[in-house]
């Protein structure tokens, strides 16, 4: 019975950090970047979708489209305001761009996190869900929207693996995470693969963002922890490894849910860390990163 | 090293430590008591500097050396009431060991794991805190029995004679033979290590260091305040606010990171007026330095100088 109730729950979250974070390490495959407002972008994405329905009084289902694509929008101006004008700055040592990316990335975050703090308050924010209602599963009632986000999760996800292996432009993208200097051999254009990299990644983003505002609710305090699971998930599984990440986010969620459910929600994120720091010391480049 | 004496940074650096010497004379006390938590602020950013500057180690983690070094010397002080200087030397001491332990897994990963690797021993400490509440405090910060002083002039020429002290002894070390053979190995490890320079020997005591050097100035600062709380000495926040200080502040320079903090510090205070955009201009400000000054503050400068 509780078991059954961990396995319905956790899935949904789990599905939910997939998806958070298939596009983190989407980003850092292709283009070596690790993006520090990642938490940001989902929380503005919610935030849309909520101002959308209770201000602006659009409909569910366009509110939600707004949130993906103030998510794209955000996602294109991280790339043009920040990451691009340091991979292309003359001043920045190339050994260097790494930590400057980072600092460059925290630092957006923060003032998008600033400016919804700022309009919107730091109030926690709930999305109407697009299904209501609970279901009964073996005797659990189980919210639809669960089962909504873990349907929507998965199937975007399975999306991404369409596009990514079975498209012309998601087999220049994968390859560019193979070798870049390859790809610009061959002719294509690498900053044209990057903007479509970014592309996928606010849509991915603003997704996980509004289904997380519709599962859980998100206020700007959610921006770190976000950012933060993102990370531990994505190194966890091996950093650019988009199955190892969606290995990774399953382990973490059912740590989480195991946990909250059999010791205590207080313990939630513990066991979570502990695993990350034992995996760092015996296998230091994740559960299938390539060193 | 003997050239500094005579260049121009270090009259500079002089004239500067003796014009904020003289500030109780005439300032008001909460002027002082700002520039007292700026000034301890610049020592953490000076010795997360150390780490990432020289032995190019990308610490998320300053917080974590922090925080311990601050939550011993105060829980040492609340539970068993000892005098507040053993408090802070032992408070200095178990943050050595907390950089010893945290390096020694830390230093076989690189990158952005080593950086990942920092920041879950932030989290974890902060998860201590919060669930050894009857020892910490919990979320609500502990109270500490004992400060040094109450006059703020005084509390004020501490904070200056420990950043300065702290910062000759940084720069310092970051000029000698040892910050030179840390700033090769990391910039190119295996050459370095070709060379035939013990790297990791080299990085622990950088951690070492900076480890000691953070415990201390946090210690300093919960006696200061007379409380330790997660939000002032361990959350990420403030982690993030002492990266940022050093980049704003010219990384390498170790006396810049001091300069980054206390314009965070003070410009934060100025613009309290504009209340919650205050945060927001303050990193405005820091992005736009890192996109456009790479070096920072005193990295400009210094290559102006060296042009001309």
């Amino acid at each position: 019975m509780l078991a059954l109730q961990i396995l319905i729950d956790g899935f949904a979250i789990s599905a939910l950090y997939a998806l958070g974070a298939t596009g983190f390490t989407l980003i850092f495959g292709v283009s070596g970047v690790l993006n520090l407002s990642h938490g940001a972008i989902m929380v503005a994405a919610a935030v849309a979708a909520w101002a959308a329905a209770s201000v602006l009084h659009l409909d569910i289902y366009t509110g939600a489209l707004f949130g993906v694509g103030v998510a794209l929008i955000v996602s294109f101006a991280t790339y043009f305001a920040v990451v691009k004008p340091i991979q292309n700055s003359s001043r920045i040592p190339n050994e260097e761009k790494e930590i400057f990316v980072l600092t460059g990335t925290l630092l957006w975050g923060i003032m998008i996190q600033e400016l919804i703090a700022y309009f919107f308050t730091n109030n926690a924010k709930t999305v109407l869900p697009i299904v209501e209602g609970v279901v009964d599963i073996f005797g659990n009632r189980t919210p639809r929207n669960n089962i909504f986000t873990a349907l929507v999760c998965c199937l975007v996800i399975g999306l991404l693996w369409l596009l990514v292996n079975r498209t012309r432009t998601g087999k220049a993208v994968l390859a560019a995470s193979m070798n870049p200097r390859g790809v610009t051999l061959l002719g294509l254009e690498l900053t044209q693969i990057y903007i479509v990299v970014w592309g996928i990644y606010g849509i991915l983003a603003g997704i996980a963002g509004v289904l997380l505002g519709m599962f859980l609710g998100v206020s700007s305090y959610s921006v770190g922890p976000l950012t933060a699971s993102a990370f531990s998930i994505v190194v966890l599984g091996g950093l650019g490894s988009v199955s190892g990440s969606l290995i990774a986010a399953f382990v973490v969620g059912y740590l989480e849910t195991i946990t909250a459910y059999m010791i205590s929600p207080a313990y939630r994120t513990i066991p979570a860390l502990l695993l990350l720091v034992f995996v760092m010391y015996i296998r230091p480049q994740g559960l299938l990163g390539r060193r | 090293m003997a050239g500094f004496f005579t260049s121009r940074l270090f009259f500079i650096s002089l004239a500067c430590v003796a014009v904020a010497a003289t500030l109780p004379l005439y300032v008001s006390g909460y002027i002082l008591g700002l520039l007292t938590v700026a000034f301890y602020f610049g020592v953490f950013a000076m010795a997360w500097d150390l780490l990432f500057g020289f032995a190019g180690e990308v610490n998320f983690g300053p917080t974590f050396l922090i925080g311990t070094g601050a939550y011993t010397a105060g829980i040492l002080n609340n539970q068993y009431g000892w005098s507040v200087y053993i408090c802070i030397l032992l408070g200095a001491l178990a943050s050595v060991v907390a950089g010893f332990v945290l390096a020694l897994p830390a230093l076989r990963v690189r990158g952005p794991y080593f950086g990942l690797t920092t920041l879950v021993a932030v989290l974890m400490l902060q998860n201590f805190v919060v669930v050894f509440a009857d020892l910490t405090g919990g979320e609500i910060g502990l109270t500490i029995p004992d400060v040094i002083t109450i006059n703020a002039g005084a509390n004020y020429w501490i904070a200056l004679g420990f950043m300065t002290i702290s910062a000759a002894i940084l720069y310092g070390l970051s000029q000698s033979p040892v910050g030179l053979v840390l700033q090769a190995s990391g910039q190119d490890p295996v050459q370095a290590g070709a060379l035939g320079f013990n790297i990791v020997k080299h990085k622990l005591a950088a951690f070492i260091v900076s480890a000691f050097f953070s415990g201390l100035s946090g210690a300093l600062l919960v006696f200061y305040f007379g409380t330790a709380s997660v939000g002032t000495v361990v959350d990420v926040a403030v982690g993030v606010n002492v990266i940022v200080s050093a980049v704003l502040g010219g990384r390498r320079t170790v006396l810049g990171a001091a300069l980054g903090a206390i314009f965070l510090i003070v410009a934060g205070e100025f613009l309290r007026p504009t209340g919650e955009l205050a945060t927001f201009i303050v990193s405005a400000v820091a992005l736009l330095v890192v996109l456009f000054f790479p070096g920072g503050f005193l990295g400009a400068a210094l290559s102006r100088e060296a042009r001309s």
